[in-house]
């Protein structure tokens, strides 16, 4: 069994986001980038899949910039055996990013695709879904627990009532949440083992799929301030405040 | 051209954000058409048709609709937009298992999560766990849009009698199967739509200590949240969840526990009207966007509030 898995360079999230002042979009110079963390989850899950004997090869491909390199190379250096680049310029959507995907599944012909089940830079949570809906094929979304039984997975999905259980037929896509496993951190020895391993580039022009925005960004802006509140000095306090000053309780 | 909204149900009953969907639909056109796809859902379907601004109720119904197949529901809805302009529904769980399967088809870039409608093709949304708001402008003939519930009010629930017109049912997909599905039933306010919200963090240091936050959530009729580590260090179950990745709520009264507040984390809760924070750091980032702060150990303070709430005689229930 073949696993493809999607990872996406983001602003790190632990970084604060700051908002250009010309309202074009957000700052990204000088500003630390890593793979979007659900997508690190979805890494982690193919790759113990494949420690488990269950898989034969992983795959991480990303959609970007130059840059994006350093992503795949960092799933490599956690266990993905090679990387494809699809490089390309400028605002991404996720359908021009699935269409892409969909390009390098019908060439390299997975038996499972992984990914986050959301990027945190646009917060947007299309690409699985729309992927599977080019592809036909069956998708679990926002899995926290992954059973491979013979060709089929069987997935348990967060929803907001709580859990749910399908069994998808093979194969599929699954987008993963941030419990479905606890990703490694890449040694030392791995990451030098990973600048040999190979990153096959394309250029998204190459893939005959048009890619340009579909969405105009008219404008971003800072979000409104809340104004700062105070520090109560005790419980009653509090109390006192919420029931006369907030009148909340 | 119109509106298609897709109704969230569970074949008996709507649920609550379908109201705040219709709402936003009814934003961008005023024709607004509503589907309800399921099985024996005419009861849901009827309480559908009495809401004053739905002018028309599509009835989807099969065996296999029954459990909310996205596999199953998108292709009926992708046959059902050649009619209409727009297709929308609520960026919950539902809707963001469904909506992106029938934008792709529709060959149409979804606009995710609005929070306001500026007009039939300009919307607000956040971005970056809402630390930017994006204006954008959908330049696709059909437009898929997922509404953020929280941001805008239910609709009036009755008063209206939309007619209620049967659409053909479409084929099982076969390779996704519904297995089961672990419904955590509470008497409790939902957490997307209590007035009161009482969340703990990793502070809490146990499941077991969650008893406190139980104990202020049943003095204030609260819903419970609860911050990712603490359902991650396995405390509550992830339906608790408040933040990005998981539930954003916007009660009257938003309660932070023993939670240092990543941004991950406020991104869910910052839109509160009134948010009080109880976390011993004083430097906690939660305490920069709460209205009252008290640098106390939980512990000894989650105690006394209880007590000081015991003493109030005007409890809401």
């Amino acid at each position: 069994m073949k696993i493809l898995v999607a990872v996406k360079r983001v602003i790190d999230y632990n970084v604060q986001v700051r908002v250009k002042e010309d309202n074009t979009g957000v700052v990204t110079e000088n500003v630390k980038m890593s793979t979007n963390p659900p997508d690190d989850n979805a890494i982690e899950e193919a790759v113990k899949i494949k420690e488990s004997g269950k898989a034969t090869e992983v795959v991480a491909v990303s959609v970007g910039e130059e840059k994006a390199q350093e992503t795949v190379r960092k799933a490599l250096a956690v266990g993905a055996d090679r990387g494809i680049l699809i490089k390309a310029d400028g605002i991404l959507e996720p359908l021009a990013v699935s269409k892409l995907l969909q390009k390098i599944v019908e060439k390299e012909k997975p038996d499972l695709v992984f990914m986050g089940k959301q990027a945190i830079d646009d917060d947007c949570n299309q690409t699985g879904q729309m992927l599977s809906a080019l592809l036909n094929w069956p998708q679990a979304t926002f899995a926290s627990k992954i059973e491979i039984k013979d060709k089929k997975l069987e997935v348990t999905r967060e929803i907001d009532e709580g859990l749910e259980t399908i069994e998808i037929n093979i194969p599929a896509i699954v987008t993963c949440d941030l419990r479905l496993n606890e990703p490694r951190y890449a040694s030392l020895p791995n990451i030098m083992k990973a600048k040999k391993k190979p990153i096959e580039q394309i250029n998204a022009s190459d893939l005959g799929v048009d890619t340009s925005p579909r969405i105009e960004q008219i404008k971003v802006e800072e979000p409104p301030k809340r104004k700062a509140g105070v520090k109560v000095k005790s419980v009653a306090e509090l109390v006192q405040k919420l029931k006369n000053e907030a009148k909340v309780i | 051209m119109s509106v298609l909204l897709v109704a969230e149900h569970n074949n008996k009953e709507l649920k609550p954000f379908t109201l705040n969907a219709v709402t936003a639909a009814s934003q961008m056109d005023t024709d607004l058409h509503a589907v309800i796809i399921g099985n024996n859902c005419g009861d849901a379907a009827k309480k559908l048709s009495e809401l004053p601004l739905v002018k028309k109720v599509i009835q989807v119904e099969a065996a296999h609709y029954e459990n909310f197949v996205a596999e199953n529901f998108a292709p009926v809805i992708v046959k059902l937009a050649e009619n209409y302009s727009h297709v929308v529904c609520s960026a919950n769980t539902f809707g963001k298992n469904l909506m992106p399967r029938i934008a792709a088809s529709l060959d149409t870039s979804q606009v995710s999560d609005i929070i306001k409608v500026i007009s039939a093709d300009t919307f607000l949304r956040p971005i970056y766990a809402g630390n930017a708001f994006a204006t954008v402008k959908s330049k696709d003939p059909k437009k898929c849009i997922t509404i953020r519930p929280t941001s805008f009010d239910p609709c009036e629930s009755s008063g209206g009698s939309a007619p209620i017109e049967k659409a053909e049912p479409s084929e099982e997909f076969n390779n996704t199967k519904f297995v089961k599905r672990e419904e955590i039933k509470s008497d409790r306010p939902e957490l997307g739509t209590a007035r009161v919200v009482v969340s703990g963090g990793r502070g809490m240091q146990s499941g077991d200590n969650f008893k406190l936050i139980t104990s202020v959530a049943d003095k204030l009729n609260a819903a419970i949240g609860a911050s990712r580590a603490a359902v991650d260090a396995g405390y509550i179950s992830n339906d608790h969840q408040v933040g990005q990745t998981g539930k954003v709520v916007v009660p009257d009264l938003y309660i932070a526990i023993g939670i240092s507040g990543a941004i991950q984390h406020l991104a869910g809760m910052k839109e509160s009207k009134v948010i009080v924070a109880i976390n011993k750091d004083g430097e906690a980032p939660i305490f920069s966007v709460a209205d009252y702060g008290l640098e106390a150990d939980l512990f000894e303070a989650v105690p006394q509030f209880i007590e000081e709430l015991n003493k109030l005689n005007t409890i809401q229930k």
